[in-house]
């Protein structure tokens, strides 16, 4: 067992960078601000990767996504391990270009020749009030998406495990960090890589699966310590991985419980809790006792005045709702 | 006009070889399609050859170069082999990308060739991390990037010279300005009358030069390509051109002026570039029909075992992309 860290959430992606790149001279970082004169990236992810490894390794960009993510395809392609960093996941509809017909199809369209080592870092949420264009889930997009990766880690220890596995996949990875939940505390274990593809079950329970990912784990599990006095017994299973997702684990969870909640910031309208609901109705027809629920944004965009923003998002009141709802 | 480096009589005779391949291949590419023995969109580069057969003169086969759709004669001017070629615009399964590219994304690393792109102004962005590659990895390797007149409109085009010459990037640029966007003209989609100047605003060179003539187009390439390979930076070429089939195989070109084209393919590079080598006394008209009848038959035989070969097994949809069936292998 490795050496337990406390940790909170961007101090955990900084030590797994650290890591890969003290391991591997070919892991590089290229984003905005992200050396340490420009303040080793805005949230401080990267903080003292530059004045360690070099500004060649480790460059702050122009405010140019596409030039961003370009320079880090091309930089895999020229056989290095590039982490981008396009700052806000707004972002990336200014870099969809590279990211969605470059980066995530060249592997397959080259029959294997080349490959897009990338990781793209990007932060994004609800609950600071950054309004409509810093605050959206976009997931559902690059999960849509073959030969791009998905993971939004819930905790420091997924986080730190997962951007290990991120680095070292073969393919583009889209690492989406979650704003609200960068500063909280959490034990992280030196050297625990979290593999991608792999849910986790947060906690275990007989009576109704809950999936979530990203902030959404700590609301369903709120929910779930809420609901134990009226003697609901709901398992929540965090995703991590978004795309491949772990049917094995989620339609396992739901075989057993057979009721299903999925849980997301992002809006409801063709989210991804309208895929895993359709496959565990495809799936589990005869174990499911009650139709799949969903819980999600509404159809508008993220609004910034506070009580609109707050209605926003599910949150623990809404989950415990939908579980009773599914359980009556 | 500066004074550009000139080829010497032997490499003149390479730059027509190659020109007269790339003219012979891709005059071999319409005639099948019209014959309806493949269908695929392709974007004919006849009329554009002498550009990269006057680049590939100064280039090895590790330098990187990434292109465009219509960029068959960038291939095979850095050695894009015929055979794996051909397999792959007739989609068989001995293609370079096994079939699942086709001819919009035809790539063959052994030689350099990292990108085709579909996506006008794509090449650039990802030419620049291929530079920066070479940097990190303190090689004097150069890549070339490779895009038409189009691409200079699209916003990659200016976050890629401004990143290029930020970081001094050892990239040569190459926009090979064939006066037209699709359908629509130069002139009626660029505000600027030289894209050339674009450079400055970055704070690099750009030359604009008759790419059609061998000599000039050689002697830009080398400025650039020396350049790039001594750590000085980006250059920025814009190679005039035009293109003789129109945007793609079956456009009949209505838009395009009368006049212009008619002038254009009576001055076919090709036809211009074989009379100087024979005047200059380089080559005798015997050996020049001699390097066309070789690659004729090169060419011929290509395309025969192509279109005998086998067609990629279905099975081959779910490879060389991850399966969402995965289960996270640790």
């Amino acid at each position: 067992m490795g050496e337990i860290k406390k940790l909170n959430f961007v101090q955990a992606v900084n030590l797994a960078l650290d890591e890969a790149m003290t391991a591997d001279p070919k892991v590089i970082v290229i984003g905005e601000d992200v050396a340490d004169p420009e303040g080793g990236g805005v949230m401080g992810v990267t903080s003292g990767l530059s004045t360690k490894f070099g500004e060649n390794r480790v460059r702050s960009s122009p405010i140019s996504e596409q030039a961003i993510v370009g320079a880090a395809i091309g930089a895999a392609l020229g056989g290095y391990r590039p982490m981008a960093e396009v700052m806000l996941m707004n972002f990336v509809s200014v870099a969809m270009d590279m990211i969605v017909n470059h980066a995530a199809k060249l592997r397959f369209m080259s029959g294997g020749q080349t490959s897009v080592p990338i990781v793209i870092r990007t932060m994004t949420g609800t609950g600071i009030q950054s309004g409509g264009q810093h605050s959206d889930y976009l997931e559902a997009w690059f999960a849509h998406t073959p030969g791009i990766k998905v993971v939004a880690a819930s905790n420091p220890a997924d986080a730190y495990g997962l951007m290990h596995s991120a680095i070292r996949d073969d393919d583009p990875v889209l690492f989406i960090e979650n704003i609200p939940g960068y500063w909280a505390p959490g034990s992280v274990e030196s050297g625990k890589v979290v593999p991608i593809g792999k849910a986790a079950v947060s906690r275990e329970g007989k009576d109704v699966t809950v999936v979530a990912h990203s902030r959404m784990v700590s609301e369903a599990l709120a929910a779930a310590q809420e609901l134990e006095a009226d003697g609901v017994e709901a398992e929540v299973v965090d995703m991590r991985t978004i795309s491949p997702w772990d049917r094995e684990t989620i339609l396992g969870s739901v075989a057993k419980t057979g009721r299903l909640l999925v849980v997301h910031e992002a809006v409801k309208q063709f989210g991804i809790g309208a895929e895993i609901s359709a496959v565990a109705s495809e799936e589990l027809p005869d174990k499911l006792k009650v139709s799949p629920k969903r819980l999600g944004a509404p159809f508008a965009p993220v609004p910034f005045s506070l009580p609109l923003e707050q209605a926003y998002a599910p949150n623990r009141a809404s989950i415990s709702a939908a579980i009773h709802e599914l359980m009556n | 006009m500066r004074n550009f480096p000139k080829p010497s009589a032997k490499e003149l005779l390479k730059i027509y070889r190659t020109a007269s391949l790339i003219k012979l291949h891709d005059d071999r590419v319409i005639s099948v399609l019209k014959a309806d023995k493949l269908t695929m969109p392709y974007y004919s580069v006849r009329g554009q050859e002498i550009i990269p057969a006057a680049i590939s003169i100064h280039l090895r086969d590790d330098d990187f170069v990434s292109t465009i759709y219509r960029g068959t004669h960038d291939m095979i001017a850095k050695g894009f082999p015929l055979d794996a070629m051909w397999a792959e615009l007739a989609g068989r399964v001995d293609g370079a990308c096994k079939g699942k590219g086709g001819p919009m994304h035809l790539t063959y690393p052994d030689k350099g060739i990292m990108l085709t792109t579909g996506i006008v102004g794509s090449s650039l962005p990802i030419a620049n991390g291929l530079a920066w590659s070479a940097l990190l990895d303190e090689s004097d390797k150069v890549t070339i990037a490779n895009f038409g007149d189009g691409a200079a409109n699209i916003g990659a085009f200016h976050e890629s010279l401004n990143m290029a010459g930020l970081w001094k990037l050892p990239v040569v640029f190459v926009c090979q300005n064939n006066l037209y966007a699709e359908h629509t003209s130069f002139k009626k989609s660029t505000a600027v009358e030289q894209i050339s100047c674009h450079a400055a605003s970055y704070g690099f060179e750009g030359i604009t030069v008759n790419g059609n003539d061998a000599n000039e187009m050689y002697g830009a390439a080398k400025i650039g390509i020396d350049r790039a390979r001594k750590g000085e930076g980006p250059t920025l070429i814009e190679a005039m051109t035009y293109r003789f089939n129109g945007h793609f195989v079956g456009d009949s070109g209505p838009y395009m002026d009368k006049e212009e084209y008619a002038s254009a393919v009576a001055n076919d590079p090709i036809v211009a570039l074989r009379e100087e080598v024979l005047s200059r006394g380089v080559a005798t008209e015997p050996e020049l029909a001699e390097i066309e009848a070789q690659h004729a038959e090169a060419i011929e035989a290509a395309m025969t075992k192509a279109l005998e070969s086998e067609f990629p097994n279905t099975g081959e949809l779910l490879n060389d992309v991850f399966s969402i069936e995965q289960q996270g292998a640790s």
